[in-house]
């Protein structure tokens, strides 16, 4: 196990080394230093020489990719590449362009976006298998063409209509809760609710559909037959035999996305007010703020790399058979 | 098998405690914010973008003055209600008045030819005992010595916001705090985007600028150490005795006094920057540019750009009275019922963060902001207009004792013709009708109903209404696109526009080199596909003419790159006024503020005659003379065209009846010390307007019941039947 991290870890180095270029050259074709300047000092009245200034103060004035007026290792080092991504990989944020400290940032608001998309996912989790489970013993019946139909209609929604719809029933309509907002400690609960409870509807069209797709392969295995046959309960067999045997392309899908849940949702995000990273990256690529956007890019990538290494670790959790290989 | 059995009734029973607890609990659901803040004496707001600077040297937005404008003091303000804009004394004892003196230093009078003043001086004179906000910056040991002026990394280990220094301090406000600002303004590491402009206008700025960055330590890591600014020697600003400073200017500026107004010019203690300048501060976001440290009537108490800023009352504020007078309509209006009452008069304004404008609308509605915008998405349900165009408040809306606000803004969108263009552009007879026969074909009034709700106002000069120089009704109708009728000003016909086309030698829209519709280029700011509408608009009133427009949609990057290198043809941009000057429209099209030369005149326009009258007029008083002046200006801009007049902007504001003294002030930002709240009249509507409703949910449970007993039928029927059924 022990090697197979290590190596997996050696191996995500070019793979975040390649993420942080593509993500720098990316940004730099839309953008260049004298208009993230111009950005940071606005429109009226700012001169070239307070752009120089600025460029200089913040690490900007250098080149891109390589300093051909620098010698030896200093053309590559002391270029804007170098000095502002270097640090990435001992999760040194450093401060944002406009001067905050970004790993203060990130530690504020990917709490807020933990709490809602842990429960979600949790609770979507179990409402969506045992939706599908549901469905899976009414297999090949009326029942199941017409749950199939209805889960077409609910994914083929948009997840913006959930948001208006919710926002509109339970907080406009009905008073049940506020319809934005966000607040610290025990106090966030009752901004909670209706961002998950949406999180939750809005992911069942999709889920339940998925998850019925796994189960309804497994339920016709021999094992389920022979469990049948020795007069296991139904519900015995489909939560204990068919869920367990179903569960590594379950895993496959949700433990890959259990780092990425701190990153957050920008709709959601957006429209409940909510300070969580959903709309941090957002709002930096608005405001030309190179500094968070290379952060968070960076950030995403290493929590996806963790996230399918903790997939392949889980594999060997839910079926002894697999074990890791050492090389 | 009990569990499932169970469900629907435990689903009913929990509905049911719901509904009857909810029948019993009168309060509001979806209130978010803490009951115990029910009453309170604050305002409730919200802000849609975390604002980036707060540093008075570097701020320069709207949504940032929002927040600094109540707490950082400049020495003058803008009288609340007087129109035209009116400045007046805030820490200032009085409206400094300038002195002029020659290229020898001798002293020249008021009327003194402009060539002949090479400098101005304004001594300000300070109001005494003014103190800071309470901050830690200020707090002292018994021996007087500053407590957290040089803190270590083990001190600082557990600060992590202000409020985690334990001791505060104040002082009170000095003569130097005002010119230590004018040096931050000067220092390069600050970022002040007026330091350009300054550099032109105040005596020796540029020296300052060098002696800093020669005399100041290197950043480390980043960061600038502190570096006292007290002891440079500066004669653009000079103290001349605890309350007393003089700022010296080049030559005669009267638009200086409009910059003492802003927070540019508001005093920072030195102490400020010896305590946020500390190593291990900035790490922490513990900066000036995110805790202002100042003498208004607010200080920011809670600063989570991320979540909720909180301005609160400064205990320390000085005495300063609601204004005793105004017009006719603002007694009618209620707007001095305080008047001469101490200020400010809420504990609190709390701003949450709302990205979206559903929401943000929703809450409004709900009573849980007190003032709002008029969105989009809104507008048709919020406002209806009458026979003769004045909006109104639509019924339901009135019911709730919502009051609407409006007012035409400052600021202006126009067409630009670039002038260096060989075929929109330059002084030729074909260019200029040409010209003029576009600014008659683009319907702004239609613009301005499709896209902007109705709200704008028909520009026929660059003044836009309450700045001098404007004139309203016919006198101030722009003949060569409108005619008078009836009292209304009316568009030119396409028939006449055609004509003046013909004129200019492309009779029916064509090209006479080429024999094909003549092609003319639009540079666009595309802001995503809600623009698509706006450019295709664009595109319909040129094929009017039968010109055939091309569309060069771009980023904003691009864009503004375009106007610098003078590359565009056509363009359309605005301006948003700093001061109530016709200075700071005109010199939008001043030939030496070329784009670019570095300046703001975005259509490269340049006309000696307008350019010399120019001149003349900046300097002067508004007077007739100066009105005449203007008119010929504004003559010679209609008969060159190089902008079609767009339109100006009006904003609608909502309020509910429990928010009083609300009057547009487009010039002053710090208004909130003049809001007043009825904290109970507020509470009783938000808990009326916001029951829960409940019996939907027992709807609901009875339908998922009467779904799922079915179900578990189903499955029980199946168990138990035999394998040979």
């Amino acid at each position: 196990m022990t090697a197979y991290l290590i190596r997996r870890i050696w191996q995500a180095l070019p793979i975040l080394i390649g993420v942080n270029v593509l993500t720098f050259m990316l940004f730099f074709v839309l953008n260049s230093p004298d208009d993230m300047a111009r950005m940071q000092l606005g429109d009226k009245r700012v001169t070239q020489t307070a752009i120089d200034n600025w460029k200089a103060e913040h690490g900007y004035h250098l080149p891109l990719l390589y300093n051909a007026s620098a010698s030896g290792i200093e053309t590559v080092t002391d270029t804007i590449f170098f000095q502002k991504s270097a640090k990435l990989f001992v999760f040194d944020f450093g401060l944002s362009d406009s001067g905050r400290d970004i790993g203060y940032d990130i530690s504020q608001r990917l709490w807020p976006s933990f709490a809602i998309a842990a429960p979600s996912l949790v609770i979507g989790l179990m409402v969506n298998i045992s939706l599908a489970l549901l469905i899976v013993l009414f297999r090949a019946t009326v029942i199941d063409l017409m749950s199939v139909a209805v889960l077409v209609v609910l994914l083929s929604i948009s997840g913006l209509f959930y948001i208006i719809a919710g926002q509109f029933v339970m907080g406009k309509l009905l008073h049940l809760v506020p319809i934005s907002g966000y607040d610290t400690g025990l106090n966030a609960i009752k901004f909670l609710v209706l961002p998950i409870l949406i999180g939750v509807v809005a992911g069942i069209g999709s889920g339940v559909r998925l998850y019925r797709t796994f189960f309804l392969e497994e339920i016709e295995r021999d094992y389920v037959r022979t469990a049948r046959a020795k007069g296991v309960h139904e519900w015995v067999v489909l939560f204990r035999h068919v869920f367990r045997n179903a569960l590594i392309p379950i895993l496959t899908g949700v433990v890959a996305i259990l780092p990425l849940l701190f990153m957050g949702a920008l709709l959601t995000e957006s429209f409940f007010g909510i300070p969580g990273l959903g709309s941090y990256t957002l709002d930096a690529i608005n405001r030309q703020d190179f500094a968070i956007v290379r952060s968070m890019v960076f950030l995403g990538a290493v929590l996806y790399i963790v996230g399918l290494i903790l997939t392949d670790i889980s594999y060997t959790i839910a079926d002894p058979r697999i074990r890791l290989a050492n090389s | 098998m009990h569990a499932p059995r169970s469900l629907p009734a435990a689903l009913s029973f929990t509905v049911l405690l719901l509904v009857l607890s909810g029948c019993e609990l009168n309060t509001a659901w979806n209130n978010p914010y803490p009951p115990e803040h029910a009453q309170s004496n604050r305002i409730d707001s919200a802000f849609s973008e975390q604002p980036a600077h707060l540093d008075p040297a570097r701020s320069y937005s709207a949504d940032e003055y929002a927040f600094i404008a109540q707490i950082y003091e400049p020495p003058l303000q803008y009288h609340f209600l007087h129109r035209p804009y009116q400045l007046e004394p805030l820490t200032a004892d009085s409206l400094p008045v300038p002195r002029y003196f020659n290229a020898k230093g001798e002293s020249l009078s008021a009327a003194a030819p402009t060539d002949q003043i090479a400098s101005s001086e304004y001594v300000i004179r300070i109001r005494p005992g003014i103190q800071y906000q309470p901050h830690p910056a200020f707090a002292q040991d018994a021996t007087g010595n500053y407590r957290y002026h040089h803190l270590t990394p083990a001190q600082l280990t557990d600060i992590k916001t202000l409020t985690d220094f334990p001791a505060t301090g104040t002082r009170e406000l000095t003569a130097e705090d005002y010119v230590y600002q004018i040096k931050r303004l000067a220092t390069p590491w600050r970022h002040s985007p007026i330091a350009g402009l300054l550099t032109e206008r105040i005596v020796d700025f540029a020296d300052l600028t060098a002696h800093i960055t020669a005399a100041a330590p290197p950043a480390i890591d980043g960061n600038r150490p502190f570096f006292d600014l007290r002891s440079l020697p500066f004669r653009g600003a000079e103290v001349i005795d605890r309350y007393s400073y003089r700022i010296r200017i080049n030559g005669r500026y009267p638009q200086f006094l409009f910059w003492l107004a802003m927070p540019f010019f508001a005093p920072m203690p030195w102490e400020a920057e010896a305590f946020y300048d500390q190593p291990g501060m900035a790490n922490k976001n513990l900066t000036l540019d995110w805790y202002p440290i100042g003498t208004g009537p607010f200080f920011l108490s809670e600063n989570n750009p991320n979540l909720r800023m909180v301005l609160t009352r400064n205990p320390h504020y000085h005495a300063e009275h609601y204004p005793t007078s105004g017009s006719d309509e603002d007694r009618a209006a209620g707007l001095l019922t305080d008047a001469g009452q101490r200020l400010p008069f809420i504990d609190q304004a709390v701003y949450s963060l709302e990205k979206e404008t559903i929401p943000y609308w929703t809450k409004f509605l709900q009573g849980y902001y007190d003032s709002s915008g008029v969105s989009s998405d809104a507008f048709d349900r919020a406002i209806q207009f009458d026979n003769d165009g004045s909006a109104a408040l639509s019924p339901e809306l009135t019911q709730q004792g919502i009051q609407l606000t409006t007012a035409v803004n400052t600021s202006i969108w126009y067409l630009g013709f670039n002038w260096r263009d060989p075929v929109v552009g330059g002084t030729s007879e074909r260019a200029r009708l040409l010209r003029q026969a576009l600014a008659i074909a683009i319907d702004f009034e239609e613009y301005i109903a499709i896209f902007a709700n109705g709200r704008g106002m028909i520009a026929h000069s660059p003044i836009p209404p309450s700045i001098f120089g404007y004139r309203a009704g016919e006198a101030g109708v722009n003949t060569a696109v409108y005619t008078w009728e009836q009292g209304h000003a009316r568009r030119r016909s396409l028939i006449e526009a055609q004509q003046l086309l013909t004129q200019a030698g492309y009779a029916n829209g064509q090209d006479p080199t080429t024999h094909k519709a003549l092609t003319l280029y639009y540079e666009a700011m595309d802001s995503g596909p809600d623009s698509k509408a706006q450019l295709n608009w664009m595109r319909k009133q040129f094929a009017k003419l039968g010109i055939e427009l091309v569309i060069r949609a771009t980023d904003y990057n691009r864009f503004q790159e375009k106007m610098r290198d003078g590359s565009a043809q056509i363009f359309m941009w605005g301006w948003n006024a700093d001061y109530p000057d016709p200075e700071n429209f005109f010199f939008l099209l001043y030939g030496p503020n070329r784009k670019q030369t570095g300046g703001e005149n975005a259509a490269n326009y340049h006309n000696p005659e307008f350019d010399r009258l120019f001149e003349q007029m900046k300097d002067m008083d508004d007077s007739p003379a100066r009105q005449a002046m203007i008119d010929q200006m504004i003559a010679i801009l209609r008969h060159d065209a190089p902008w079609a007049f767009g339109f100006f902007p009006q904003s609608y504001s909502l309020n509910h009846a429990w928010l009083h003294n609300v009057k547009p002030n487009l010039m002053a930002n710090n208004t909130l010390k003049y809001r007043r709240v009825d904290p109970i009249q507020r509470d009783q509507l938000r808990t009326r307007w916001n029951q829960p409703i409940l019996w939907p949910l027992g709807v609901f449970a009875i339908l998922l019941g009467g779904l799922l007993l079915p179900v578990i039928f189903i499955i029980r029927h199946r168990e138990r039947r035999s394998a040979y059924q």
